[in-house]
């Protein structure tokens, strides 16, 4: 068996007197969609940013194609084909969605002396990768604030993509938009993972959760419980893992019908 | 725009048309524009003075020098001001670096005794060193730009007439012009352009001549001021480096979300400190302008242009807080600014009126320039 892409073991992350993190293990395969599942608070963020290469555990694996690695900086986790799509902070709303698109690596073409952004390759380059995605742009300069919130996310995906990610990790892409555009882009996670991408889908929406995921890995107050494949458990075992269960199940049961 | 293997960019779109997406005309796509408040500006403001001043000589080639002359010292300082605004900051000690260059230029010539190359070429360095120290501070402390080049507005304003007042005793420092005869580098800021166009243009009767003096027989129009030149060189400069370059896009970038910029690699404090040392360089062009022209320097000079400069930028469709705007918008602004204040005295209107005129405007193009802008970001 080859190795998974990427392989977290046992991450630790103390800020001062708070441990963040305490114990986190998971793995992503070629062609896989992991859902990390955790209610607010239970370390997501800094595990996201512990494997995007913003903060260095203080303990713990971090294995990429089976060798172990350690990223100093966003960049070099970057280099290493590991990108991620933050919730909010994905795309530039003033911006036009080519000058996003290539934002920090624009193609460039020489004019005399001067290079020049190529503005004709980058439009049809985001018109082509857009249109891969099932996204239908006016125009490659319109503004990325035009776009609906589901769309900028799938911009950012095939952002990741074209510049080579083999792991995407997605920060909550779904946990601000209503019904469609949700199902738009769970359909593009599943287009990319068909593409052998392996994805890390982090959220705490069970739903959203078991409509693409292949395994399931819940985190708990800096801890994972474990992890579970496709078929082997059920929405209300998430939820209760992830929320410490019972009151969660008294709540249900008073309000008659599933939070 | 077509491409590599054949396809066109509007083919791609016909492709992927959706029918819920309203079709742009070509004339209102072309319409909707950043600059668009500042084209009306602009149209509103000739139209104006055309009607009120058509006759006064405001038309003529003296007049167009005149306000031409003016709208350019604004587009100098705006051109950095607007790109500096657009990476998400402020610099208001602009007007004390004008003051501050124009001292240091005259000390340095008038009582150091440097060739004028020296003083001008050092004036640069010292400036673009102090906004590069405005940048930093402003990205080491994290405060905002506003009170950091506030601070600088007072320090450099007091330490100009410090220096000023302990050296000669003045505020004024005279004598300039003389210093800089026949200096390999100060015609490029106080020197005329074009002078045989407008020999040739009086001697065809389109200029006028002088008709007694020592200039008998001269044009009365020597050539175009270098700080026009200046001007129209930097509005293009700044528009080409802003829509059409890798830089221009990190530009955008840094003001329009900092760190979302930072996520995608882009070197976000580098541009910010860069833009930082362009509206220092730009305050120096302005000051050296002023200075070679009038042949002296004062300490108090360029008392107010940051806020000019802001307003010329705001007219011109930039965003206040960043991410959003245009040079040739800036330009435009610029242009308006210098129009406006020309005009009144050409019209023989009460130059008081001036103020009211330019708040009256400026508050119709940010309005104008708002809904511009919610058209095309989708901003709500």
């Amino acid at each position: 068996m080859t190795a998974p892409l990427i392989e977290l073991v046992d991450i630790a992350k103390h800020f001062g007197p708070v441990i963040a993190l305490n114990g986190v293990t998971l793995s992503v395969e070629a062609g896989e969609c992991h859902c990390l599942l955790g209610d607010n608070g239970a370390g997501k963020s800094t595990f996201i940013k512990t494997m995007s290469g913003v903060h260095k555990p203080n303990r713990g694996e971090i294995r990429v194609d089976g060798e172990v690695v350690s990223f100093s900086s966003p960049r070099d986790a970057m280099a290493a084909g590991i990108a991620t799509v933050y919730q909010d902070l994905a795309m530039i709303p003033l911006m036009s969605v080519t000058r996003n698109f290539w934002m920090g690596r624009e193609p460039e073409r020489k004019f005399g002396p001067f290079k020049l952004f190529d503005f004709a390759t980058a439009n049809r380059i985001t018109m082509e990768e857009m249109a891969k995605m099932g996204i239908h742009l006016r125009s490659p300069d319109q503004a990325v604030g035009t776009l609906s919130g589901g769309e900028r996310q799938t911009v950012a995906i095939a952002r990741a993509v074209h510049f080579g990610a083999k792991v995407l990790i997605l920060d909550e892409p779904t946990s601000a938009l209503g019904v469609r555009q949700t199902a738009n882009v769970l359909a593009t996670i599943d287009r990319v993972r068909k593409a052998g991408i392996g994805l890390i889908f982090i959220t705490h929406n069970v739903r959203h959760a078991l409509a693409v995921g292949d395994r399931f890995t819940v985190l708990n107050r800096g801890k994972t419980l474990g992890t579970a494949r496709r078929g082997e458990i059920d929405a209300e075992a998430l939820q209760d893992m992830m929320a410490g269960g019972r009151e969660l199940a008294e709540l249900a049961g008073s309000l008659g019908g599933t939070v | 725009m077509s491409t590599a293997d054949g396809r066109s960019v509007e083919q791609l779109r016909d492709e992927a048309r959706d029918e819920r997406v309203r079709e742009m005309s070509r004339f209102r796509k072309a319409l909707i524009r950043p600059e668009l408040g500042a084209i009306c500006g602009t149209i509103l403001v000739f139209v104006f003075f055309l009607s009120i001043a058509g006759d006064s000589g405001m038309f003529a080639p003296e007049g167009i020098l005149n306000w031409g002359t003016v709208s350019a010292q604004f587009a100098i300082i705006a051109v950095g001001a607007c790109l500096l605004m657009i990476a998400g900051e402020f610099d208001l000690s602009v007007g004390s670096m004008i003051g501050f260059s124009g001292i240091v230029i005259a000390l340095l010539t008038v009582q150091v005794g440097l060739p004028a190359w020296a003083a001008i070429l050092i004036a640069f360095a010292l400036a673009m060193a102090i906004g590069a120290f405005n940048g930093y501070l402003v990205i080491r402390t994290g405060l905002p730009s506003f009170i950091v080049t506030l601070a600088f507005l007072y320090i450099l304003r007091g330490l100009t007439i410090f220096i000023s007042i302990t050296t000669t005793r003045k505020t004024i420092i005279g004598g300039v012009r003389e210093a800089a005869e026949s200096d390999p580098i100060a015609w490029l800021f106080g020197g005329k352009a074009f002078h045989g166009l407008f020999v040739w243009l009086s001697q065809h009767g389109i200029v006028g001549t002088f008709v007694a003096g020592p200039k008998a027989g001269q044009p009365v129009i020597e050539g175009i001021p270098m700080l026009m030149v200046w001007a129209l060189v930097l509005i293009v400069l700044g528009h080409l480096l802003l829509t059409r370059t890798k830089f221009g896009n990190w530009i955008f970038a840094a003001g329009g979300d900092a760190q979302a910029a930072r996520y995608v690699g882009v070197p976000v404090n580098r541009v910010k400190i860069s833009m930082f040392m362009l509206t220092a360089f730009c305050a120096t062009v302005f000051a050296t302008c002023q200075v070679m022209e009038f042949g002296s320097a004062a300490a108090d000079r360029g008392l107010l242009k940051e806020f000019e400069a802001i307003i010329s930028v705001v007219i011109g469709g930039a965003l206040l807080t960043g991410g959003y705007g245009s040079v040739v918008g800036a330009a435009l602004g610029a242009l308006i600014f210098g129009v406006v204040q020309q005009g009144l005295f050409f019209a023989g209107v009460e130059s008081s009126l001036f103020r009211v005129f330019l708040g009256v405007i400026l508050l119709l193009a940010v309005i104008l320039n708002t809904y511009i802008r919610r058209m095309i970001t989708g901003e709500r």
